[in-house]
């Protein structure tokens, strides 16, 4: 496959990883848990490659799940003690992501990690980074992972679908009927740790970010069901990874920023004509009925 | 034969204690209300007793056996406001997670539950609203669609926090004949309920709270001006004929 080829499809598959896995981000309300963990992974990054002196993928998944998994456990315990939510997520997240820096500059030193390259991410780099795989011969390793995570994320909603409908709809019903609902809650945590590392690398923590909230919300705009609201989230992720691409080359500019800058258009072009929710249709409706 | 058992329940929001010393028992087939001021912990005593806030202490016996072995004969209607009703889903969707328990792990419901739950619909008179975004329904069809989604459990023993608030006057004569029908099928029901006016009207036992149980028996016995007086610390304007119990800040 093509240098270009291979950007593509990596940056598809994070589009749509993160915009199924959005969109329970934000019909449980917690996007701003997608910008504290795809900063405190960077923590279980640093410490997994501090443990076994490697930068291999596994090690770096693994750790990066257990910060995940931390961080909203921290943030729970934080706001049954009395704190706001939004300051509980604030305080956590900029110590572990402070912790994680403290640790790269003061015990990894010159290795193949830093704060600004986990922020921004290096997509462009990809396609040089392979590995040989039967059959389908070199794969860059960032687009194998990222399969590997989609399989996951589909594994796990579909297989539980309805419990991830009916502990975001209604917990309180979902735990009278004998659904574990805090069980679930850390499950979607994993799973949202996962996605965001695997993407991570990929792409860096402001593009992961931008992946996980806006296409779901863009989708949430134009449909009143969960099944079209994934559907489309995912649909949207791949359009601003294809689309953020070709402006990228266009006017020869960073190819994550504009990656992200896409979900964000994807996102105003859905609040203007989305046909319940858009302005547009809200300007034309009769007087009557606003 | 007692349904429910209650006995020395306390509970905490962080450190203010909500409820304590909570016992009463609750005789199968009837039909209870729950009445109390704002924050007297009504809601909370029904999340306590279904294990859905902690419970610091005391004892809970539904059917003589503890929660976790009887889940299946015990409904609930969550307040009408704790959900987002924005959610991308439409009202027969809503009413079938009423069976995701039944229904059980890695299995998707099917026809049969589909059918159910549009009998459900039925029942409550929402069949025509079965593929209606439910951010377009009224709040008393909202309510409905939940009763709806309780009903469809086919539960022994319901517990309905605040069913007829902010529900419009077809809405609430609707529900409290669902209620009495359940009630007459041998089933229990709890509800919590503010509206004073309407207690006698309405119910047959009722519960009076305030941090504990201030009173509770047949309602034709224990809902006199002393208790209400008692449970609401006097402070109440209300007014009704026959109760004669009026506290008005103009007398």
């Amino acid at each position: 496959m093509t240098y270009t080829g291979w950007i593509l499809l990596t940056a598809s598959l994070v589009g749509i990883s993160c915009g199924i896995v959005g969109v329970l981000l934000i019909l449980r309300r917690m996007a701003m848990m997608a910008d504290a963990i795809s900063h405190t992974v960077l923590l279980g990054i640093v410490t997994a490659y501090l443990l076994t002196q490697s930068l291999n993928g596994i090690h770096m998944v693994i750790g990066a799940a257990i910060t995940g998994v931390l961080t909203a456990y921290f943030v729970q315990w934080l706001n049954t003690r009395g704190v706001q939510q939004d300051a509980a997520i604030g305080v956590v997240f900029t110590t572990l992501f402070a912790l994680g820096v403290i640790l790269i500059a003061t015990k990894v030193g010159n290795v193949h990690l830093d704060v600004k390259h986990a922020l921004m991410g290096e997509i462009t780099f990809i396609p040089w980074d392979t590995i040989d795989v039967p059959i389908i011969g070199d794969v860059p390793i960032a687009t194998l992972t990222l399969t590997f995570v989609l399989f996951l994320v589909l594994f796990v909603i579909v297989l539980f679908y309805k419990e991830w409908k009916i502990t975001t709809f209604d917990p309180a019903l979902a735990a009278s009927i004998g659904i574990p609902v805090v069980v679930m809650h850390y499950l979607y945590m994993t799973v949202l740790s996962i996605t965001t590392v695997a993407a991570f690398d990929a792409v860096g923590a402001i593009m992961v970010v931008a992946m996980l909230i806006t296409p779901a919300a863009a989708a949430y705009l134009w449909t009143d069901r969960l099944f079209v609201m994934f559907v489309l989230s995912a649909i949207f992720g791949v359009f601003s990874a294809i689309g953020g691409y070709y402006f990228a080359v266009l006017i020869d500019t960073s190819i994550s920023g504009s990656m992200a800058f896409a979900t964000g258009v994807v996102f105003l072009i859905s609040i203007l004509f989305s046909p319940r929710h858009g302005l547009l249709s809200y300007w034309i409706r009769p007087i009557a009925t606003k | 034969m007692n349904v429910l058992e209650v006995e020395n329940v306390s509970a905490a929001y962080r450190k203010n204690t909500v409820l304590r010393d909570v016992s009463f028992t609750i005789k199968q087939g009837s039909l209870t209300g729950i009445v109390g001021p704002n924050g007297a912990g009504k809601s909370t005593l029904i999340k306590v007793l279904l294990n859905l806030h902690p419970q610091l202490t005391g004892k809970v016996l539904f059917f003589g056996s503890e929660l976790k072995n009887v889940k299946r004969r015990i409904g609930y209607v969550p307040q009408r406001v704790s959900v987002d009703w924005d959610f991308p889903t439409d009202a027969l969707d809503v009413v079938l997670m009423g069976m995701y328990g039944q229904i059980g792990w890695l299995k998707w419901p099917k026809k049969i539950h589909k059918e159910k739950a549009l009998k459900a619909l039925d029942i409550v008179g929402m069949k025509d609203f079965a593929h209606r975004q439910i951010s377009e329904l009224s709040g008393g069809q909202q309510q409905r669609v939940f009763l709806a989604r309780a009903l469809i459990q086919e539960a022994d023993l319901y517990f309905m926090d605040e069913p007829l608030a902010g529900v419009d006057a077809a809405t609430e004569k609707a529900i409290m004949h669902i209620l009495r029908e359940l009630k007459e099928s041998g089933k229990t029901v709890l509800v919590v309920h503010h509206d004073l006016q309407t207690v006698e009207d309405y119910f047959d036992q009722v519960l009076f709270i305030n941090r504990t149980v201030v009173a509770q028996g047949e309602t034709e016995k224990i809902f006199t001006k002393e208790n209400i007086a008692k449970t609401y610390g006097g402070n109440i304007r209300w007014l009704k004929e026959g109760v004669g119990f009026v506290n008005s800040p103009l007398q």
